[in-house]
């Protein structure tokens, strides 16, 4: 799709709406959010781009490799986590009660665990979002052209 | 005949559904099963426990924590799932 309105107004909102998805994954222990609505809304951003630029730029820049990497560092932080309080004696996935500093509640620095996990959901829920519907098109372009 | 079938087990269907309805809690009563210590517990200690503002964050990654990583693993087998079929073509 070649549209200058689509691609300027995209091009201008994009930024904003990355910074926006950061900023709901970075504060998920402090305000209304988490790791799954921020990387929905990171996710949205990068499909976005592929729709109003064009495809194989949205490709380029998350490869299969880079988002394989992505998809697998998110959801080994969370079980690495989870691990590290098994290292410092208390249950798995303990955050308190594992000795995590809880820091003072409303300070970015807070709550122990809950960011870390929080952060590493978010960048699981981009790149899977994104992943998929990089593919599904991919896929749809190979299609045609058979 | 099996139009007839069909109607009865609709039938059938919808008078357990009211009848479960009719049976449920109001909402936000105080009196509900579900208003016991586990939420209580949430509201009251979470500030304390986690050091977090937000409490529904605390629930999911903290004390529910091993729930949200079975919803991770989900993501994750689906997304290898459709792209080892995708890549099978």
């Amino acid at each position: 799709m070649e549209d200058i309105i689509v691609r300027y107004v995209s091009r201008f909102i994009l930024p904003f709406v990355q910074l926006y998805g950061l900023y709901i994954v970075l504060h998920g222990h402090l305000s209304p959010g988490g790791g799954f609505s921020g990387g929905a809304i990171i996710g949205a951003s990068m499909i976005l781009y592929a729709l109003s630029f064009n495809l194989a730029e949205g490709s380029k820049k998350l490869s299969h490799d880079v988002s394989s990497i992505l998809e697998s560092t998110g959801a080994l932080i969370f079980a690495g986590m989870g691990l590290i309080s098994i290292l410092l004696g208390a249950n798995f996935l303990a955050n308190g009660a594992a000795g995590f500093p809880l820091g003072t509640p409303g300070n970015l620095f807070s709550g122990g665990s809950i960011a870390i996990i929080t952060f590493g959901v978010g960048i699981k829920v981009a790149s899977t979002m994104a992943t998929l519907f990089y593919s599904l098109i991919e896929e749809e372009h190979s299609h045609e052209h058979h | 005949m099996r139009k007839l079938l069909v109607l009865f087990f609709l039938a059938v269907i919808m008078v357990v559904m009211v009848a479960t309805v009719v049976e449920m809690p109001t909402i936000g009563d105080p009196a509900n099963v579900t208003n016991n210590e586990v939420p209580r517990r949430y509201v009251e200690d979470s500030l304390r426990e986690t050091g977090a503002l937000n409490v529904i964050a605390s629930i999911l990654t903290d004390y529910r924590a091993f729930d949200t990583l079975g919803e991770a693993t989900v993501l994750f087998v689906a997304i290898a799932a459709v792209l080892s079929n995708l890549k099978a073509h």
